[in-house]
């Protein structure tokens, strides 16, 4: 009955959406503000009737209800409680029901942010922003729909693919799709400010919390993405360049573009089109990968039994949204007021150059990603663009903006002094050189790109101290005045210093793992594997049953340099219901690095296949994404973004009817 | 500086990083780019010994051999061919004999490969798309059978 009445729910939410779609831009367009009004009280029912759907598939998870074909599927009534939670997720028909509730808790959010919105932009907004939900709730009831019922009921369920059961499913979907979902609403209000045909400092002002909020829990989900991977599939990787990893890293790479652009466009009024633009390519890489995880086109982990009508589905709504913003903007963009111009050298000139540079690296992402798969459909021929493309193209357009990065952060507004900025920056540069030399001096016959990677990184993380510094403290002033006045600087600048800190210490664990180091061998119970200064001692291998896997564990003993430094276990598992094996790895951290084994299949003399990785640093590379994401997050509690934006009564339009 | 020659400035700067990137990818295309094959494709298209690729088929029945630290050798075949790859490391967890797999590594000479690592990225139906592809090519594909259960 409940499943009955969230399929219900659904269909409600769509006709509430058709509302919230026609009547305010009915609304805006004839100025009537009972119309436009309709848009927040629509946007609220919408969220809560989604909302009410969700938990009518989380209830069916929760009591096994078999009956329901999607739980069938994908849950089995011996599955921990955690996985039959996140289980509603960790499936097509279930992850496009969350990805459309998030759709509408942001549209819930700008509906009830309706004093520092203006009415107008609010009740636009929000009617993009329902045409987005149309299509997916439409996608959802005509092909996805998690509320079918099998007939007879099951009585056992087929359950959850062994690599979802893991905390990781619990956290990465919502994060990701927060931060995927997120910027439909920077591309709603763009495309509220093309159809209105107006745009300003304050519009850039409303739209920047969204999208830094959107970026940091983007930042967050692909890092989540990551270490999940890192750990779960044995590999030892962090980041493949697989397409699907690529798909969510073009929007991160045009989001954080847009984060910067907007800033431009809030300070000086300038770069209005462009931001505009950026917007709506940002979002639709967001649709773009979705479209590639959830058609099918690509094969992996994230895609779900594979349906072509549903990729025609995602690949209609992807031409339909895509097309038809970029079509609004060639036709209203050349309408909107050009702001000023502005000298090279000046913090908007760096911020043209960062997003020059991030644009220009996402499109070689694109190019990556997309030329297999159109290659693929033009000649039938079948390649693949791996790491060794990305690390030729990205890297050399991401290492300049890297460098650039202190500079920029250092400049001035308006007009910079190029020679100045690069004075204040001296000891930034020295101590990161200085710090470079000696790496190498003490790693001389140790690859080349660690040192200069870890100087890099910390180049950035100087930089961005400096900058705290140098604002707060001159020769001469106190301890306590230069504290005071650190305190006093504006959450943005803290937020800008520390996410840039959090780039550098990414960049200082990427670098590292070129210091690496791989082993791989057969061990009997005793036996050492040594793979540079660490080794390990198979002590026991150990079954177990539990409740929806056995597996087979493997201890091991970790020294370094002979001494011990701990244990860790590693597992081969197999998922009963299935019969499906998975590797778990075993990872013993040791301060920032880790030692990482993992182990295959027995050999006919009774040894099994273990892999030996040591991973100087690699903790880095997390630490400086949530570093990242905090920044942003700071930067979002910045007073100018709390308080709102003050509108001038002579800037008003003459008909806006104020808020009651 | 004028607007215009602001302007100019950064129509220049814009021109000089896409020219850049433009000419990384053509490059990167001509360098890295690494093309799927099959058994009878290496013959079918005398592809060079030294060619990197990606090797895909079925891992023939009985033919996998482990020798002394996780020293692999295995064959992969289609419905003409068979090739014999040799593979230090890990197998992956979904590695069978019968089953599909795709290796990527350089191909030795028209019937050895050495495979740098070697794949079994998808889903419960064991078989990577490129590899039904082929076999549904050939006309031996029988993989409905242990298809995903569909939605009625």
């Amino acid at each position: 009955m409940l499943v009955e009445a969230g399929h219900f729910a659904l269909a409600l939410a769509l006709g509430l959406s058709l509302i919230q779609f026609l009547v305010p831009l009915w609304g805006a367009r004839a100025n009537d503000p009972v119309l436009m009004a309709v848009a927040p009280t629509s946007a609220l029912a919408v969220f809560a009737c989604i909302v009410f759907s969700f938990l009518a598939l989380t209830y069916a998870y929760l009591a096994s209800d078999f009956s329901v074909l999607n739980v069938v599927q994908n849950s089995h009534s011996a599955k921990p409680l955690i996985y039959k939670i996140s289980g509603v997720w960790g499936n097509h028909e279930g992850s496009m029901l969350l990805w459309v509730l998030i759709l509408a808790l942001f549209g819930a959010v700008v509906a009830i942010s309706r004093n520092s919105i203006p009415m107008r932009l609010q009740a636009n907004t929000l009617a993009v922003q329902a045409a987005v939900t149309i299509a997916f709730l439409l996608f959802i009831l005509m092909t996805s729909n998690p509320f079918t019922r099998v007939v007879p009921a099951a009585l056992e369920g087929q359950d959850l693919n062994p690599l979802l059961q893991d905390p990781g499913l619990a956290i990465h979907p919502p994060l990701l799709y927060i931060g995927y979902v997120g910027f439909s609403i920077s591309f709603a209000f763009a495309c509220a400010a093309l159809i209105d045909g107006r745009i300003d400092a304050v519009w850039a002002r409303i739209v920047r919390p969204w999208t830094l909020g959107a970026w940091a829990f983007l930042t967050l989900g692909i890092a989540m993405g990551s270490y999940w991977a890192y750990y779960e599939l044995g590999w030892g990787g962090w980041w493949f360049w697989d397409p699907v990893e690529n798909a969510s890293l073009m929007p991160w790479l045009a989001g954080t573009a847009l984060v910067h652009s907007t800033v431009v466009m809030e300070k000086r009024d300038a770069l209005k089109v462009w931001t505009i633009l950026l917007a709506i390519l940002t979002f639709s890489l967001s649709l773009l990968g979705t479209f590639l995880v959830r058609s099918g086109v690509l094969t992996s982990v994230h895609s779900f039994a594979v349906d072509p009508e549903r990729g025609t589905f995602i690949l209609g709504i992807l031409i339909l949204f895509i097309g038809g913003s970029l079509a609004l903007f060639a036709w209203r963009a050349p309408m909107l007021k050009q702001g000023g111009l502005f000298a090279p050298v000046s913090r908007e000139g760096a911020l043209v150059v960062n997003n020059l540079f991030l644009a220009t690296a996402c499109a070689t992402v694109f190019i990556g990603t997309l030329y297999p798969l159109a290659l693929e459909v033009l000649t039938g021929e079948k390649i693949s663009v791996g790491a060794p493309f990305f690390n030729f193209t990205f890297l050399p357009l991401i290492v300049p903006l890297l460098l650039l990065l202190p500079l920029g952060q250092t400049l001035a507004w308006k007009r910079g002094n190029f020679l100045g900025t690069a004075q204040r920056l001296y000891a930034v540069f020295g101590l990161s050189i200085l710090a470079t030399i000696a790496m190498f001096a003490v790693t001389y016959d140790g690859p080349m790109a660690a040192p200069l990677g870890i100087g890099l990184g910390l180049y950035l993380v100087l930089g961005s101290l400096n900058e705290i510094v140098t604002r707060a403290w001159s020769k001469g002033t106190p301890l306590s005045v230069a504290w005071r006045k650190a305190r006093g600087l504006p959450r943005s600048a803290w937020g800008t210093a520390i996410a840039h800190a959090g780039v550098g210490l990414t960049v200082i664990g990427i670098a590292a793992t070129a210091w690496g180091i791989e082993a791989i061998g057969s061990l009997k119970v005793g036996e050492r594997l040594k793979g540079g200064d660490y080794e390990v001692r198979l002590e026991r291998v150990v079954p177990r049953v539990e409740a929806n896997y056995r597996e087979e564990a493997a201890v091991l003993t970790v020294f370094s340099s002979g001494r011990e430094l701990g244990t860790l276990e590693t597992m081969k598992r197999l998922y009963v219901t299935r019969g499906m094996p998975t590797t778990e790895a075993g990872i013993l951290t040791v301060g920032l690095g880790q030692v990482y084994a993992s182990i295959g299949d027995a050999q006919p003399d009774g040894s099994i296949g273990v892999r030996l990785y040591h991973k100087p640093l690699v903790l880095l590379i997390w630490i400086g994404s949530l570093v990242m994401a905090i920044g942003g997050g700071i930067s979002l509690t910045d007073r100018r973004l709390r308080i709102g934006a003050p509108v001038p009564a002579k800037t008003m339009p003459p008909n806006a009817v104020p808020a009651e | 500086m004028t607007r215009k020659q602001r302007r100019l400035t950064l129509i220049g700067v814009a021109g000089c990083v896409l020219a850049v990137a433009l000419g990384l990818v053509l490059y990167a295309m001509n360098d890295t780019i690494v093309f799927f094959n099959s058994p009878v494709d290496i013959q079918a298209k005398s592809v060079q010994p030294g060619t990197r690729i990606r090797l895909g088929g079925l891992v023939k029945e009985g033919s996998v051999q482990r020798g002394a630290d996780q020293q692999i050798t295995f064959e992969v075949m289609d419905a003409e061919a068979v090739i014999k790859v040799n593979y230090k490391g890990l197998l992956p967890d979904l590695f069978r004999e019968g089953q599909g797999v795709v290796a990527e590594g350089i191909l030795e000479s028209p019937s050895a490969f050495r495979a740098d690592s070697v794949l079994a990225k998808h889903d419960e139906n064991y078989m990577p798309r490129e590899v039904a592809d082929t076999l549904k090519k050939q006309g031996h594909w029988q993989g409905e059978a242990n298809a995903a259960p569909k939605t009625q």
